[in-house]
């Protein structure tokens, strides 16, 4: 391949040369496709009711990653007809923007997920996740029941809101300062949940797990579970909604 | 170590020890370790939980075995033991870490497909979960997929881009101590990262699983490599850097880009295993499959490629069909392969402008893909007859047909309106499995057969008839896979969207699951013959080792000679021979 321009001898004899002008190939790419999404405005558009995790949700939702849910899981809902009628309206970018990591999925073996929250009772999702068989017979999903038995370990949750928002989630001093008392608050039966929900709004406080003396690692993941894709107004959505 | 009569005259690397130097080396090297497991002790005694106590144990136990061996040895090298053949000698290539390459591939191949066949048969069985949180599905994919891609994968792109650098420069390897970290330190990565997936330990990206302090250390590991493979590069005999390598030097330059990239996140705390993603949302999700791709893109395809310049033409004993096409090949490969994250994520909530660019450069990417596979298969030219006679020929253009066939299926999903079916399914499980049993499989058996007879001076392979019967499981095992997961996925896809005339759907979603579970049944009989395969190769490669040879109907194999297959040592002369394949 020898021309006056580009003689591809000089490239392949030297691995300097090879080897800045491979990278230069294989960046171009990325900057093109994933920089402009930092500085594009209308990447996420802002919609109303979007708010970083309580402080139980994020410890349910650190469960959720911690057992591979995401492998199985999807939380994506596509603008389809079908997807709209099965799970609900379909996902906007603005509500994972909180999500470190996202959990989007890219398989369902199992439903989505993305706006499961309230669609079950507590209970439901309780035995589900002890025995999912005894609620939906043709499931194949593995059980939890260990997480009923468990008491929440999940570490100083002040120190797991201070990471967040070192990546730019907004947790408030206040909230990082009552983020082991907001995670105790939320699952308590007679919870004071008013601080919480001025912090947080829409969130839910109370025993998830069915057993109120005990706050487990089901309660988290039911308290996650059950917030998943309720905290945003649709309506006000739709209004930037263009049909095309 | 440096041996006998060998060592007066050979030049001294500046990782390996000069003998003045040796003790002073010894002790500062084991000393480095020791410091490195005390370290880790602390971590583990003030670990913020339970899995990072575990994980800094496991290093510290490494790092401790590493002080140790640099004290009673100075030097890995003795630790093959039989294993150790001529290479110790400066004359001869360094092929002691090939060697542990070849048995960590196989030991971890059969490992990842053994796995793999375990999950495959928890779908459709789900009491095999094991109500234990150990041994659910959910933690046991990652460690299937990581088992294969990066234990398997990785061993074999470790193990064939030393060899074949070697070979194709006609240099002995640089830095051969550092070598043998990269591949132990390899090893730990593999071991931090499979055992992390049991505890519970993960970023929650799909195959970017380890943690942030695991994805440190593969970045140490991972620059070592480079400097390596560079470095041999840059003590070559021959003018031209064989295009092998180029295949193999943008690989381990992108994966170290991707790696570092899609792996930045804060730590909770530093004594702790929890970390946050730096990025959420739309921007974490793009930078996840822009990793994810080109995982696929760089780890499996271009570092097979690698793979492929090299052992198809010395195995077909003919020079690479075209100079030319390798050269279009190769730069068009790289620079599109990089485009095509956003597909897997069509109608999610990214930018339309980005998901169509990601579908474009997806499509344009079939050319250069079977600008390869052309290159590969017509290298064949003139010896075609051998497909019949020689296994290993037969299992590179089986491994080259099905590069193809994915290469192509890939593009097809990657359209919009096919994607809106397949997306979510189990075509997309059935389209990574023919890439990765019918393409990155094969041609890595393929190669571990070329190597284990030359890499441990046996005549020839213990049997070429185990080859033809480890092809025959395998590609039994690929069929009944891709088809299964064709019919599951296309049933899903359908079933989801199914309305009767009532204008409702028509099916929950519990009566798709049921609807699929026979196929996952057949699915799991396929990857049982594709482990069965795996095993008679272990056992093929394992009385190789041994020297055995199994009396039997010859067969074609590609000749050798092991006094050709050393470096050059001095200046060559014009007219050196001549050890790659001609382009």
């Amino acid at each position: 391949m020898a021309s006056k321009f580009l003689d591809h001898k000089k490239i392949e004899r030297n691995v300097t040369i090879l080897g800045v002008l491979a990278f230069l190939a294989v960046i171009v790419g990325g900057i093109v496709e994933i920089a402009p999404l930092f500085w594009i405005d209308s990447t996420v558009e802002k919609v109303e009711g979007v708010r970083p995790y309580t402080p139980l949700e994020l410890a349910g939702r650190n469960i959720y990653i911690r057992e591979g849910c995401y492998n199985c899981h999807s939380q994506q809902i596509r603008p389809f007809r079908d997807e709209v009628e099965r799970y609900g309206h379909y996902s906007l970018a603005a509500e994972s923007m909180y999500d470190h990591p996202f959990q989007w999925g890219s398989k369902r073996t199992g439903p989505d997920l993305a706006r499961v929250g309230g669609r079950y009772s507590d209970e439901w999702h309780v035995q589900h996740l002890k025995d999912p068989r005894s609620v939906v017979p043709e499931s194949i999903m593995p059980p939890y029941a260990f997480m009923a038995e468990r008491d929440l370990d999940a570490g100083d949750m002040a120190k797991h809101l201070t990471a967040m928002r070192r990546v730019g989630v907004p947790y408030t001093d206040e909230d990082i300062q009552k983020a082991q008392q907001d995670l105790q608050q939320q699952a308590l039966a007679d919870g004071d949940a008013a601080d919480l929900a001025r912090r947080y709004p829409k969130a839910q406080a109370r025993d998830f797990d069915g057993d109120p003396n005990r706050l487990t690692e089901m309660d988290a993941l039911v308290a996650y579970l059950q917030m998943l894709g309720t905290t945003v107004d649709l309506r006000s959505a739709e209004a930037q909604e263009q049909p095309r | 170590m440096l041996q006998g009569a060998e060592q007066p005259r050979a030049p001294v690397s500046w990782i390996g020890c000069s003998s003045e130097g040796l003790m002073d080396n010894i002790i500062t090297n084991a000393g480095a370790w020791l410091l490195l497991a005390i370290l880790a002790l602390f971590g583990a005694a003030l670990a913020a939980d339970a899995g990072f106590a575990v994980h800094m144990g496991i290093m510290a136990i490494a790092a401790l075995a590493a002080s140790f061996l640099t004290m009673a040895k100075g030097d890995f090298n003795a630790l093959p033991g039989r294993f150790a053949g001529p290479s110790a000698l400066r004359s001869r290539y360094y092929d002691d870490v090939i060697r542990w390459g070849v048995i960590a591939t196989v030991f971890w191949g059969v490992v990842g497909f053994l796995v793999g066949v375990v999950i495959a048969l928890q779908l459709p069985f789900p009491a095999l979960n094991l109500n234990n949180e150990f041994t659910t599905f959910g933690r046991l994919r990652p460690l299937h997929t990581s088992a294969v891609i990066f234990a398997f994968g990785g061993n074999a792109l470790l193990a064939t881009s030393f060899y074949v650098v070697q070979r194709t420069c006609r240099a002995r390897l640089f830095a051969p101590k550092l070598a043998n970290f990269v591949f132990w330190g390899y090893q730990l990565f593999i071991v931090l990262a499979a055992t992390g997936y049991i505890l519970g330990i993960t970023e929650g990206k799909e195959y970017a699983e380890p943690e942030w302090y695991v994805d440190l250390w593969l970045t140490i590991v991972w620059v070592c490599y480079l400097a390596v493979f560079v470095g041999t590069i840059v003590k070559r005999s021959e003018p031209h850097i064989y295009v092998a390598n180029w295949f193999y030097l943008s690989f381990i330059i992108t994966i170290a880009m991707l790696h570092i990239v899609n792996n930045l996140s804060m730590p909770v705390s530093l004594l702790g295993s929890k970390s946050y993603a730096a990025f959420a949302g739309v921007q974490d999700a793009l930078t996840q499959w822009w990793y994810g791709h080109n995982a696929v893109g760089f780890f499996l395809t271009a570092g097979f490629l690698g793979m492929m310049y090299y052992f198809v033409p010395k195995q077909a004993e003919r020079p690479v069909y075209s100079y030319r096409l390798s050269i279009i090949h190769f730069w068009s490969l790289i620079f599109l392969y990089i485009w095509a994250g956003p597909h897997h994520l069509h109608y999610t909530a990214l930018p339309d402008w980005a998901q169509t660019l990601g579908m474009v450069f997806s499509v344009m990417l079939w050319m250069p893909s079977w600008g390869g596979m052309i290159n590969g298969l017509m290298t064949l030219n003139g010896a075609w007859d051998k497909i019949r006679t020689d296994p290993i020929i037969r299992m590179m253009v089986f491994a080259l047909a099905f590069y193809g066939m994915a290469t192509f299926e890939g593009p097809m999903m990657s359209i919009k309106s096919v994607n809106s079916l397949s997306h979510y399914t189990e075509w997309t499980i059935g389209h990574v499995h023919s890439g990765a049993l019918g393409w990155n499989g094969m041609i890595t058996f393929s190669a571990i057969y070329y190597m284990a007879p030359r890499l441990w001076g046996r005549e020839r392979l213990y049997s070429l008839r185990m080859v033809n019967w480890h092809f025959w499981l395998a590609t039994l095992g690929i069929v009944l896979y891709a088809s299964s997961m064709w019919v599951a996925g296309i049933t899903q896809g359908l079933m989801w969207r199914e309305y009767g005339e009532d204008g409702y759907l028509v099916y929950a979603f519990a009566e798709v699951v049921s609807a699929v579970k026979p196929y996952y049944v057949i699915r799991m009989v396929g990857g049982l013959f594709y482990l069965t395969g795996s095993l008679v190769m272990a056992w093929n490669i394992y009385k190789t080792i041994k020297g055995d040879l199994r009396q039997e109907a010859p067969m074609t194999d590609a000749a050798f000679d092991p006094e050709a297959d050393r470096p050059v040592v001095r200046a060559p002369a014009a007219g050196t021979p001549q050890p790659a394949p001609a382009e």
